[in-house]
């Protein structure tokens, strides 16, 4: 569970300072710090509307925060204003890749021009060897014999292993998920967690957002509570998920593990 | 009232050649260009320039708000007497290019609205620009929205293209009226002639169906 990258001396990644957005006068993100090692999996959780889904597209520039900093470890750092652009922010993009609540998948492609389409269109790597790797990830979560389907012939839980691998074939340092199997049906879920747990178990860097508590009790290295805009509570699973300091903490945690 | 199938079979060919033409090539080479004008109208529709936009919605304003025969003659009659002379042809192309960029726009934009907002930004987290995730992922989602009214506009074109015979262009219809000035066989001929755009006109619907057929491939049905 605790990998060996979780000690204090591992790299940083990719560090997050005084994130603020505001959706006309709707503070929607107040200063968000975040700080991520190289292998750490960061599990974001709160409430519907706290924001987590803001703080994820502002880690790779899809929103343009009002304020503040994203930095990778040898790699670019972008400081935002309110006069930054969309062009400006695109550098961070090289370096994650975002795995959507609905997939997102590119309907009128097959899965594996899905896979593909990044690394040769955008990389401009070698469309054999794109290929070759293609296949090779799709065949590790199961979908070999599906690279020529198109996304609307395969259920939720395959759509959604394709947009892992889609981000996967990119090879960026960072993977990002926002609550990637909340639009699941509920014997799909695990499909998901599997592969997601076998990506952290290899060591990938993750920001992941879900309601998944107990899947984010067992992957992540630190779990990250937002409400409302801001960090309420931060720390290792066990103290956040079992012993909350906080009274927002605690009554979410609760809420969600006796929803009845 | 007698048919008169000879002349009508005679008149087959004549009326036929100017579909091949005037009416066919005018058409195709008008709807190309006028496609290429309607998708950057409505990309600068689309575009966040409040200037731009205005431009682009000016224009479309403007084609729609007028009749194809008074564009038509602002270019083949009024330019003369601005200096500017054209060819019957070039005139025609250029009138109705513009008419299909006017109505094709609107076409467009909506197809192009109707992509939800999720493939932009999926195109985006695997590093596309924004001019590449409109070519390879946007533009061709939009492109099957757009086949069904766009052939609604190219058949229109086909028969509006009629028009282009008050300005001299031999086409089939001015083949029409030539021969129906010539035999005095009005009603034979210009049925004739409906009958020769009805077939073109079928042909269109049916290459229209296969390629929503091919399209249909990526959607659930
Ligand atoms: N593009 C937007 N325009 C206006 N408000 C937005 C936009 N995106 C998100 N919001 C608002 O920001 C708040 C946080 O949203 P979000 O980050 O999606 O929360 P979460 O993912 O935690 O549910 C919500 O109140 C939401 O309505
Ligand atoms: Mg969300």
């Amino acid at each position: 569970m605790s990998h060996a990258s979780n000690s204090p001396e591992a790299t940083v990644l990719l560090k997050a300072t005084g994130l603020q957005k505001s959706f006309g006068d709707h503070e929607v993100l107040t200063s968000i710090d975040l700080q991520i090692g190289k292998g750490q999996v960061l599990a974001l959780i709160g409430p519907s509307g706290s924001g987590k889904t803001t703080v994820l597209r502002c880690l790779n520039g899809l929103e343009i925060p009002d304020g503040g900093e994203v930095a990778f470890d040898k790699g670019p750092t972008v400081s935002f204003t309110s006069k930054t652009t969309q062009r400006q922010a695109q550098v961070l993009r090289s370096q994650s890749a975002m795995v959507f609540q609905n997939y997102n998948l590119f309907p009128h492609m097959t899965v594996l021009e899905n896979v593909i389409e990044g690394p040769v269109r955008v990389q401009k790597r070698k469309r054999a060897e794109a290929i070759a790797e293609a296949e090779s990830l799709l065949a590790r979560v199961g979908l070999a014999e599906k690279r020529d389907q198109y996304p609307h012939q395969l259920s939720g839980g395959q759509q959604q292993r394709v947009g892992i691998v889609r981000a996967l074939a990119l090879k960026p340092s960072l993977l990002l998920f926002d609550e990637p199997t909340s639009a699941l049906d509920p014997e799909l879920v695990g499909d998901v967690l599997r592969v997601i747990k076998e990506l952290a178990d290899e060591g990938w860097t993750m920001v992941l957002v879900t309601h998944e508590l107990a899947f984010a009790r067992e992957v992540a290295d630190e779990i990250v509570f937002m409400d409302q805009g801001v960090v309420v509570e931060r720390g290792h699973p066990d103290v956040v998920l079992r012993a909350p300091q906080n009274e927002r903490t605690q009554q979410f945690v609760h809420r969600l593990l006796n929803p009845f | 009232m007698t048919v008169d199938w000879n002349l009508f079979l005679d008149s087959l060919w004549p009326i036929t050649q100017g579909a091949l033409k005037g009416t066919i090539p005018l058409s195709l080479i008008s709807f190309v260009i006028g496609l290429a004008i309607a998708l950057l109208m409505a990309l600068m529709r689309l575009s966040g320039n409040a200037v731009i936009s205005f431009i682009a919605r000016a224009y479309i304003s403007a084609i729609r708000g007028t009749p194809l025969l008074v564009q038509l003659f602002v270019i083949f009659y009024g330019l003369p007497s601005i200096g500017v002379t054209l060819n019957p042809w070039p005139s025609a192309v250029i009138a109705f290019s513009l008419n299909v960029g006017g109505y094709a726009a609107e076409v467009i934009r909506a197809a192009i609205l109707s992509v939800p907002k999720g493939q932009w930004e999926a195109g985006y987290t695997i590093g596309m620009s924004r001019t590449l995730t409109l070519r390879r992922l946007i533009l061709p989602q939009a492109a099957r929205v757009a086949v069904p009214p766009l052939s609604n506009t190219f058949i229109s074109l086909v028969k509006d293209t009629s028009l282009a015979s008050v300005v001299l262009v031999t086409e089939a219809f001015r083949k029409a009226q030539e021969i129906a000035a010539f035999s005095q066989e009005f009603m034979l001929i210009y049925i004739e002639a409906a009958l020769i755009y009805w077939v073109i006109c079928l042909v269109l619907s049916m290459g229209q169906t296969r390629l929503e057929r091919r399209f249909d491939r990526y959607v659930a049905r």
